[in-house]
């Protein structure tokens, strides 16, 4: 029988409707993936099922009864936990406090500080999930904030544990982990449903996979009995083109357009660029491929302007840069994609036809003596809209109110409309579906192709080694190793990332442990 | 004897400093505990106003100012009430909110002056509470001046002080008001009830604005005079942060603004131009929460309005 029913699900929200008569359940104990696109309506069907929000059609029935779900206490109380993608957690609080929330030990009105660890301690211990029971939430790394997060959802005694993107966030030693707690999990008799839009970990963890699409239930499918590319197909709705092509060769006499002198970065008492050196040509793809936290977002806040180096040299087009500033290198032709889009790349609560021109207000095209010119920024808006397919309802919208995915469609027809001559593209797929990423990465393709110089940093390996023509390899603020994506195999860039480098042998190397908690820092 | 002279001058200035940080201390803890949940209260200074008429109204009528208490946290909780209903049901901004009860309660309590006293500045003189007198203390030095005598309503502020702080970090109702603050999100996934929560500490708050109010009139001159609540209840706000968020720091900011102010009293008589002197309170306040930079800074959700279909 099924553990989980949701039958005829719908919900609607103002004129978008999230949920379109979904039918979806979930056998006991097993592994249960809800695939789809950003804006699928994964979350939404989710969150009803845990009591975040009432379906306005539809019915939910659990173990053969049918339930009515008003809130996340009712859903508590029927053994259904959820881990959001954003947690749920209190920073300034203990571990210990965030765990118990709602179900504190108590003696009388007080509550029981020392039992409550006690409990904490024990759950840990018994599902091998090590946290430090008095630690300060806001200490912890997104690894044992996630842990956090699982450890409460045992603590409500759940049956059915859901996680929403549980692997978006962490680094790939730390799914290894994750995945490993989550197959104990499964022994123990839990159920366990993962909202995901990654193919790969789909097909590794779980045991059925459901696809939605645009708010509808496409299929729901044995994993043993497909693939990564008939779930994209299913999941995207029509075929994907997983590699790239069309790319051109760089011309052996192509100029430097973008170079990295010696850069050296200090900051309290840290070194984080150690003589990074590196060159862009014109029509050329420079990946840089490394751990998170060896010097990416120093480099780039160099080469943008949002930061200044202690030493060393930015060229563009050949000539040195003197005390760069960001509307100085986007007035010399340099357009920059940002590595954290809600952070730097838009004002979330700005309508799209301004985060439009966001940074290029002062260009000649979109004011006259500080007047903005709404018709040419109406025009410029449409026209990112419609090269790069964003779906939006109307360009007076929020940016808050698109998916990921459209988002980083704006923010990055923002830079390339431009024209420029140099982009850094950090993460430009980050948080981004299917469809979208193989449709941004295109686009970098066509301006490589029109003789841009492009540095691309990204943490997704494939990525790099996908569209790089050479890359560096990052390890503690500087290029250690370059080389066409060729000459690299897996292994030997994994060592390389992790410090194990030949020339640096004698001076320095690593141990496992280092090797380790590089990893868990990223 | 220079040394006991010095120490009765202290000790007088310490009860003078007291006296001023009575009604301070108790909004600032009502302001504490209110945005501890999360709603941002800037309407403290009408909550005391209301708690200053109601105390007057309630010893007129019953004859007891030990009533008139009473109605003065009645009344104070009121217009939390309403600070609560707008911002919690209605979503309301809370500042706006805030602004609208300050507003309004000047101008309820001026037209109710006019009702029942037919007078626009003042009510007629009604009885106060009475002091507590230690008479046994009275002859040691610093101890008698401070100590010797005090209102009832210091006590009930110690109390006050004492029972809020275990509330807030020994009591598990505690533990979830500060996570609502802090992330109503976290709280409403554990299945607590955000809004209740929220209503229980405004409501504490309008509660403990009323009684700071009360002391302004029925715990000291014995009558209503209008607004004059005269911005103790911003001073409250800033003692607020300064104190962290945290009851036992609401007392000793609150007592510290209390000898800045008692001392400029003193030091009018010094010859140094009056409107300097006056500055001095606000001045010590503007300077300690420059130098006090406290990290967080305060509940990270306060002010935000939750809705849970928002995500």
């Amino acid at each position: 029988m099924d553990f989980v029913q949701m039958r005829g699900i719908t919900k609607i929200f103002g004129k978008v409707v999230a949920n379109d008569r979904v039918d979806f359940s979930v056998k006991k104990g097993e592994i249960h993936s809800l695939l789809g696109e950003n804006g699928a309506g994964k979350t939404t069907l989710m969150r009803m099922l845990y009591g975040m929000s009432v379906p306005d059609e539809g019915s939910i029935i659990l173990n053969g009864s049918p339930v009515t779900l008003k809130s996340p206490s009712s859903a508590i109380e029927q053994g259904i936990s959820m881990v959001h993608q954003h947690f749920m957690l209190a920073d300034p609080m203990t571990v210990t406090e965030n765990i118990v929330l709602g179900y504190e030990p108590r003696k009388g009105p007080f509550f029981d500080r020392k039992k409550a660890e006690q409990q904490v301690a024990e759950l840990s211990a018994r599902y091998g999930l090590q946290i430090d029971p008095k630690a300060t939430v806001g200490d912890l790394s997104v690894g044992n904030k996630q842990r956090v997060e699982i450890l409460k959802a045992l603590y409500r005694k759940c049956d059915l544990l859901i996680l929403d993107e549980p692997t978006a966030v962490l680094t790939p030693l730390e799914v290894k982990d994750l995945f490993a707690v989550l197959r104990s999990l499964k022994e123990d008799g839990k159920t366990i449903i993962i909202i995901t839009h990654k193919l790969k970990e789909i097909l590794e963890i779980s045991d059925r996979v459901t696809i939605l699409r645009a708010g509808k239930l496409i299929t729901t499918k044995n994993t043993a009995e497909t693939d990564a590319a008939e779930l994209a197909r299913l999941m995207v709705g029509r075929q994907v083109q997983f590699e790239v092509q069309g790319a051109k060769p760089v011309a052996a006499d192509a100029p430097v357009l973008l170079e990295v002198k010696d850069a050296e970065l200090r900051r309290r008492g840290m070194q984080l660029l150690s003589g990074l050196s590196l060159q862009v040509h014109a029509g050329e793809i420079f990946g840089i491929c490394g751990v998170e936290g060896n010097g990416q977002t120093e480099i780039i806040e160099a080469i943008t302007g949002i930061g200044q180096l202690s030493a060393g040299q930015v060229l563009l087009n050949g000539q040195p840069v003197h005390k760069p500033t960001p509307t100085k290198m986007a007035d010399r032709g340099l357009a920059h994609i940002p590595e954290d889009r809600g952070l730097r790349g838009l004002v979330a609560d700005f309508s799209i036809r301004d985060n439009s021109i966001l940074g290029y207000q002062r260009s000649r095209r979109f004011s006259r003596r500080g007047v903005l010119d709404k018709k040419a920024i109406e025009m410029h808006t449409r026209q990112i809209v419609s090269d790069y397919r964003v779906k939006v309802g109307s360009i007076d919208d929020t940016a808050a109110s698109l998916s990921g995915g459209n988002q980083q469609k704006v923010v990055i027809g923002r830079a390339l409309s431009q024209d420029p001559d140099v982009i850094i593209a950090a993460q430009p797929t980050r948080g981004v579906d299917i469809g979208a990423i193989e449709y941004i990465h295109q686009k970098l393709i066509e301006m490589k192709n029109a003789g841009k110089a492009i540095l691309l940093i990204s943490a997704e390996l494939d990525e790099v080694l996908g569209l790089s023509d050479q890359v560096g390899v990052l390890y503690r603020g500087r290029i250690v190793a370059t080389g066409a994506p060729a000459d690299f195999d897996e292994q030997t860039l994994g060592l390389l990332m992790t410090g194990y480098h030949k020339d640096t042998e004698k001076e320095e190397r690593p141990c496992l442990e280092t090797l380790h908690s590089a990893f868990a820092k990223s | 004897m220079a040394l006991t002279e010095t120490l009765q001058f202290a000790g007088t200035m310490f009860s003078g400093a007291m006296r001023i940080a009575i009604p301070i201390c108790f909004g600032a803890l009502g302001s504490t505990i209110c945005e501890r949940a999360g709603i941002v209260n800037i309407g403290i200074e009408g909550m005391m106003l209301a708690g200053s008429f109601g105390g007057v109204v309630g010893a007129l009528v019953t004859g007891s100012p030990w009533i008139g208490l009473l109605f003065a946290m009645v009344a104070g909780m009121l217009f939390s009430l309403l600070h609560g209903v707008l911002t919690i049901h209605y979503g309301t901004g809370h500042i706006i909110s805030g602004l609208g009860v300050n507003l309004l309660a000047s101008g309820v309590t001026t037209v109710l002056l006019v009702a029942i006293w037919q007078n626009r500045g003042k009510s007629e003189m009604v009885g106060t509470l009475p002091t507590i007198e230690l008479t046994f203390l009275k002859k040691i030095p610093f101890i008698g001046q401070a100590f010797g005598s005090f209102s009832p309503l210091f006590l009930l502020l110690l109390a006050a002080v004492a029972l809020l702080w275990v509330f807030l970090y020994k009591t598990t109702f505690g533990l979830r008001a500060r996570i609502v603050g802090e992330s109503p999100q976290t709280a409403d996934a554990a299945g607590i009830s955000v809004p209740k929560m929220q209503y229980i500490c405004v409501l504490l708050c309008g509660l403990l604005c009323g009684l700071g109010g009360a002391y302004l009139s029925i715990g000291d001159i014995g009558m209503f005079s209008r607004d004059m609540v005269a911005g103790r209840g911003y001073i409250a706000m800033a003692v607020t942060i300064f104190g962290a968020w945290n009851p036992i720091g609401a007392l000793g900011g609150g007592l510290l603004f209390g000898l800045a102010q008692s001392l400029q009293f003193r030091l009018q008589q010094s010859g140094i131009p009056v409107q300097l002197i006056q500055m001095l309170p606000y001045v010590i306040t503007i300077l300690v929460l420059l130098l006090v930079r406290r990290k967080g800074g305060g509940p990270a959700a306060a002010g935000k309005t939750f809705d849970r279909e928002k995500h």
